[in-house]
């Protein structure tokens, strides 16, 4: 850390303040623009708040517009995804405590995954899950993601810090290598649980990709396919449009704000070795 | 006692997973990219004929595929040096205080990062409105007397306008690994220096910089790599519109793969993109290592 005096620290302060400014303008725009009515979008140039603030824009979301289906539908994979979280942590627990056969090949391989753009197994998995009778379902639009090479890496990352001994005391008891893992490294793991609990959460409800490559049914939409289909559909009500952009991004910036310091922190485990 | 079946229980979901839908599907992208597969193989495989290097020739001969490569590189090469350029300038500057302040600056820069593509791309579009009494762009602009500019209509700044997104976007996370990084630079490098009387700019150009090498090495790799898939902004926003000026190759693939239904043309292109982005990584590291 650079040695600066007070004058230079205001000056850089300001700075960051305006720069930071311009980062969330969007943000304010957006959630202003989601209480006015269209009209007043539309009509002059419109004040930067609004003139009479309208709770009409969400009502038509909900109402009108299937987007209780799509939360709905967001909820669930959003939990989905946690099952991922839990396999992602039993493979980085057995790469870290256990020795078995081809166990430095499996995780290579694991790693390797990460290299592999989504474009090219976009397409196969598109079919493979088609030939499986899984396309519109909950399950067709989870299992691609489902598990990654990151999780598993952070785990094994994580359990390779905890000493052997702590379940080696719990096996001289008699405790079965599930009982090791759910009621000794599990407990454990809170931490990283925690960082990783976020995470899954927020690209549970962020996940775009597979809900729109495997849901061509409107009553799997989530969220984010459906706010497409409203740009498609009301290209010209940007209120409306606003509205359902705020309703996506206001509880990620809430859950954000909120946990901000396991989320930060959690870089700084897996940045900063 | 450990048992000796138990690591292949735990392991044996994550792993089937990762096979089945990432190691697998490359092998599959493989076939199908030699076939003419499309919806009516999909119905009947009897109906999917073995083509060779058809697809390969064809989309290289392919104007629209030719055009989405040349945009890629555009993307690539503003997109990736204002990234790191940004994502380490904040990093340094929130890095110099102590206070509530600048950390609550991190928060600040690193939200974006964590927000849902298709709903930011929906606000930028307004934004980027091309009317000056609905676009806040066109009218702050409009203030000193510029523009309006058809920021998502005109096919010389539709490129500009998605990048302009995607910086916004994609600084917090590259911001965080810097920030990590800076905070392992020992104390006494920047004492020493103050001492020899370094400058504060010195001391950022011949510490700060050299000392985060492995860090800039990670987030330009990574960085490449995700700006050569660049998908969700163009789709969203301009559907590689105007007249392709926008159309990634992703996007380029993605088209012909779910919109077109020319399975084994798109798994063509997307096996295409694999072998680039392979090349790219191994090119970098090579650099790294000389530089080292």
């Amino acid at each position: 850390m650079i040695n600066i005096d007070k004058k230079l620290k205001i000056t850089i302060g300001v700075v960051l303040g305006l720069w930071g400014l311009i980062t969330v303008i969007p943000f304010v725009w957006m959630i202003l623009s989601a209480f006015k009515t269209n009209p007043e979008i539309v009509a002059a140039q419109p004040n930067l708040l609004p003139n009479e603030w309208t709770l009409d824009n969400f009502r038509e979301l909900f109402q009108r517009l299937n987007f209780d289906v799509y939360l709905l539908n967001t909820v669930i994979i959003t939990v989905l995804g946690f099952v991922g979280l839990l396999l992602n942590a039993m493979a980085g627990f057995a790469f870290a405590h256990y020795e078995f056969k081809f166990k430095n090949f499996l995780f290579v391989l694991v790693l390797a995954t990460m290299m592999i753009p989504g474009q090219v197994t976009m397409i196969p998995v598109y079919l493979l899950l088609n030939q499986l009778g899984l396309t519109n379902t909950y399950l067709g639009i989870v299992l691609p993601g489902l598990t990654g090479a990151f999780g598993i890496f952070l785990f094994r990352q994580f359990f390779s810090s905890i000493s052997e001994e702590f379940f080696e005391a719990a096996r001289l008891d008699g405790a079965s290598d599930f009982y090791v893992f759910f009621r000794v490294a599990l407990p454990l793991s809170k931490p990283i649980i925690a960082v990783q609990g976020i995470l899954t959460f927020i690209g549970g409800w962020n996940s775009f990709l597979w809900p729109l490559i495997i849901a061509n049914d409107q009553r799997f939409y989530t969220l984010s396919v459906g706010l497409q289909l409203l740009q498609g559909q009301h290209g010209t009500n940007y209120a409306l449009q606003m509205a359902g952009a705020a309703f996506m991004v206001v509880p990620i910036l809430i859950i954000f704000i909120i946990f901000q310091k396991y989320i930060l922190t959690g870089f700084n485990i897996s940045g900063g070795k | 006692m450990k048992s000796k079946k138990a690591p292949y229980f735990f392991i044996a979901p994550a792993i089937g997973l990762l096979l089945t839908f990432s190691i697998f599907p490359i092998i599959l992208a493989l076939v199908i990219s030699f076939t003419d597969m499309s919806l009516a193989g999909l119905a009947d495989y009897s109906r999917i004929n073995f083509t060779g290097f058809q697809n390969y020739q064809n989309i290289l001969q392919d104007s629209i595929f030719l055009k989405s490569i040349t945009n890629t590189l555009f993307y690539v090469i503003f997109g990736v040096p204002l990234v790191i350029l940004f994502s380490l300038t904040i990093a340094i500057l929130i890095n110099m205080g102590r206070s509530r302040y600048f950390s609550f600056m991190r928060v600040v820069f690193y939200s974006p990062s964590i927000t849902n593509i298709v709903a930011v791309a929906i606000v930028w579009a307004f934004l980027f409105n091309p009317s000056q009494s609905i676009g806040l762009i066109n009218r702050v602009i409009g203030m000193v007397g510029i523009g309006p500019i058809g920021w998502l209509t005109d096919t010389s700044v539709s490129k500009i306008s998605l990048v302009i997104l995607a910086v916004w976007r994609s600084i917090g996370i590259n911001m965080l690994i810097f920030s990590a990084a800076l905070q392992n630079i020992p104390r006494s490098m920047y004492e020493a220096a103050e001492l020899d009387g370094a400058t504060k700019w010195e001391q950022i150009r011949f510490i700060t910089v050299p000392q985060l090498k492995f860090s800039t090495s990670f987030v330009t790799i990574t960085t490449i790599i995700g700006w050569l898939q660049f998908f969700e902004e163009p789709f969203v926003m301009t559907e590689g519109g105007p007249l392709n000026s926008t159309t990634s190759v992703a996007l380029f693939i993605y088209r012909n793969g779910f919109q077109n239904n020319q399975f084994g043309y798109a798994a063509a292109g997307s096996l295409l993109l694999f072998v680039v982005i392979i090349c790219a990584t191994l090119v970098q590291l090579r650099l790294q290592r000389r530089a080292d």
